[in-house]
């Protein structure tokens, strides 16, 4: 044991006198004046939860639970290694049933909370080319999905435009906003970077509020209409509007599909290791005849395309956009969904979307301290895997596999 | 015609002059040394030519044509590559993938080509790698192929980085301290693997302190301190050379 046993109690006693200090004045400070049954309610619980597990912690180090943990880890093993032998394609293939089964057994709440992973997952996978392979901090990312939404609300509102066409109409023009945004920061590194990327997030979000006579301001934009397809009705070919929720779901769930795909394919071809290379070592990509510069820009343009797409669907979706949605907190929030999963990892990322729409969502059980005890896991999180939930693998890595 | 030209190259850095006048030429089929004290602007002389740095005055140029504010990729896409003094690996990356990378410039296929998986990107993976693959077997890594770099033993990180320039297909090569860290048999292995270079082809120019592999290999010698060029010739001259010998090799000949 590297920490001996009453050292680790001191620690123990240690936190849990941290966690009081923190928790006490979130419920004991009242207008009546101070109060510390309530706090101390609960600190209680959480201190013997926390023992027991401490205790129980130390017992396995010690190896008590030999009897136990000796045959699990060989059933891991075997797990581990007849997983690995499972064929990929058959593994996604299960992903994918169950992807598209899903709205068939459950209900209106759980499609709408699953519309909104499908559509954290694409902003989340759009980033993840800009931050997790080129290694450029982006902390004002949602400014594209911005773009995509209102690019389609204004041509559905004022022209009509289908949605279908919107799609790569919003690409492109997010793509040039990543260019634009883009441009300026080529030569910006670390910190200076994710100030600037900050700063035009803002300029964004700012724009659309007080642009009043394209945007309307902070009323937001109408009744955008839902994407339409011809379908059989009866005998003829009808227009509808596909507008429920397991319509949608369909629409964000092929979006999804293809941007796992289109971004498996860059992250394994001669782009995506020259994203790689620049985040690695940008001077000595650019000396192994890597055009920086362009390649940057391009992570920049090819992440925006994906959150414009998002954007289109968010806007379809909703039927009405405003500058509300497109606030730092949700960059903030899709760059945790990267870092939390893993960065440069795909199904890292994907788990990471997951995880962070649903947790919440779990959490509503504990009302109040919902968030706070978002907070805490996502810390865990940080402190035990530091590289993500679902960390990259490399190409031809087989250290890994070798145990 | 690859012959790699410095014309009275001078550098400026504010108030310090790195290099004054150097003037050489690394011609076909050659192995050129160039040595110095610490400090006397060996790896400036790489980074003008890579053009990581302008000169302040004179030019390099190469097969003919000037270097002059050109973009490091595109001096490495005419066939100038170059290794660094201080590894520079692309540490999370396996060694595998820093060979792929140095193809980039040799490699057409754009986001399209990658997302669709056309015919001819799939060809050129192929390429990639079997070229990547062949540039490892060269310098013996073949069975590192799948390490990420950071795990690679140090003497195994210098043979990547000639590896990764070599996979970039150049027709010259920069080798900067390839011997740097090495224990003697691997410096002799080092010294065979840069005869087995320079017989596909390409012309070296290494800076080096160790003067048993610069002596033994090298044909011709350029010697520098403190930015200014004091001797050049062929490796009996420079080792007779008084002024070299105040400079630089009397402490370690004697």
């Amino acid at each position: 044991m590297t920490i001996r046993a009453s050292k680790l109690w001191l620690r123990y006693g240690l936190a849990m006198a941290w966690f009081f200090v923190l928790l006490w004045p979130l419920l004991g400070i009242k207008p009546e004046g101070l109060e510390f049954a309530v706090s101390f309610a609960i600190w209680i619980k959480v201190a013997v939860a926390a023992a027991i597990l401490l205790a129980l912690y130390q017992l396995n180090k010690a190896g008590a639970f030999g009897f136990l943990t000796r045959p699990a880890a060989a059933a891991g093993r075997v797990a581990v290694g007849a997983a690995a032998r499972v064929p990929r394609w058959l593994v996604l293939s299960v992903v994918l049933a169950a992807a598209v089964s899903f709205p068939f057994f459950t209900e209106r709440y759980a499609h709408d909370v699953a519309i909104s992973v499908l559509v954290y997952i694409i902003l989340g996978l759009g980033l993840n080319i800009v931050v997790g392979l080129a290694g450029l901090l982006d902390l004002g990312y949602i400014a594209f999905f911005g773009v995509g939404a209102y690019t389609y609300a204004l041509l559905s509102v004022h022209f009509g435009v289908s949605f279908w066409l919107c799609l790569p109409i919003s690409a492109c023009f997010a793509a040039v906003a990543g260019c634009i945004i883009g441009y300026p920061t080529l030569r910006m590194r670390g910190d200076y970077l994710a100030i600037v990327t900050l700063g035009f997030g803002e300029i964004v979000r700012i724009v659309l509020n007080n642009w009043m006579s394209v945007t309307n301001g902070p009323n937001g934009i109408l009744g955008i209409k839902s994407p339409g397809a011809y379908w059989w009705q009866g005998d003829t070919l009808e227009h509808i509007w596909l507008n429920n929720l397991e319509q949608l779901y369909f629409i964000i769930l092929a979006l999804a599909v293809f941007t796992v795909i289109a971004v498996y394919r860059l992250n394994h071809s001669r782009i995506g290791r020259a994203f790689e290379a620049v985040r690695e070592d940008q001077t000595a990509a650019e000396l192994m005849g890597v055009n920086t510069l362009g390649i940057k820009l391009l992570a920049y343009a090819l992440g925006a395309v994906f959150g414009g797409l998002a954007g289109t669907f968010f806007a379809a979706r909703m039927q009405f956009v405003s500058p509300e949605s497109f606030t730092f907190i949700e960059s903030a929030m899709v760059l945790s969904m990267v870092v939390l999963g893993g960065m440069g990892s795909i199904p890292g990322v994907i788990l990471g979307a997951v995880v962070l729409i649903v947790l919440p969502e779990l959490f509503r059980g504990f009302q109040l301290y919902r968030m706070f005890v978002f907070g805490g896991v996502m810390a865990m999180m940080m402190v035990f895997r530091p590289k993500g939930l679902w960390p990259a693998k490399r190409l031809g890595q087989r250290s890994e596999e070798r145990g | 015609m690859a012959t790699l030209e410095l014309s009275e190259i001078s550098v400026r850095f504010g108030g310090l002059q790195a290099l004054t006048d150097v003037s050489f030429r690394v011609e076909e089929n050659d192995i050129v040394g160039l040595i110095g004290p610490n400090g006397a602007g060996k790896t400036t002389v790489f980074n003008v030519i890579t053009g990581v740095y302008q000169t302040s005055a004179g030019q390099v140029s190469y097969d003919g044509a000037p270097l002059r504010g050109l973009r490091p990729h595109k001096i490495l896409a005419l066939g100038v590559a170059r290794t660094f003094q201080n590894i520079r690996l692309f540490q999370n990356m396996t060694a595998l993938e820093n060979v792929m990378v140095a193809q980039h410039c040799r490699t057409r296929c754009g986001v399209l080509g990658a997302v669709l998986r056309l015919p001819g990107q799939k060809r050129e993976e192929e390429r990639i790698r079997e070229r990547s693959l062949e540039a490892l077997e060269f310098m013996d890594l073949g069975e590192y192929a799948g390490e990420l770099a950071s795990n690679l033993a140090y003497g195994l990180q210098r043979r990547l980085e000639i590896a990764r320039a070599l996979a970039t297909e150049p027709k010259t090569i920069l080798l900067d301290e390839p011997a740097a860290g090495l224990n003697p048999a691997e410096s002799r292995e080092l010294m065979h693997t840069i005869g087995r270079i320079s017989s596909r082809g390409i012309n070296i120019l290494m800076v080096e302190h160790d003067m048993k592999v610069v002596m033994g290999i090298c044909r011709h010698i350029v010697v520098l301190d403190h930015g200014v060029m004091i001797a050049e010739g062929e490796p009996e001259a420079i080792q007779r050379d008084p002024r070299v010998i105040e400079a630089y090799l009397g402490n370690e000949l004697n």
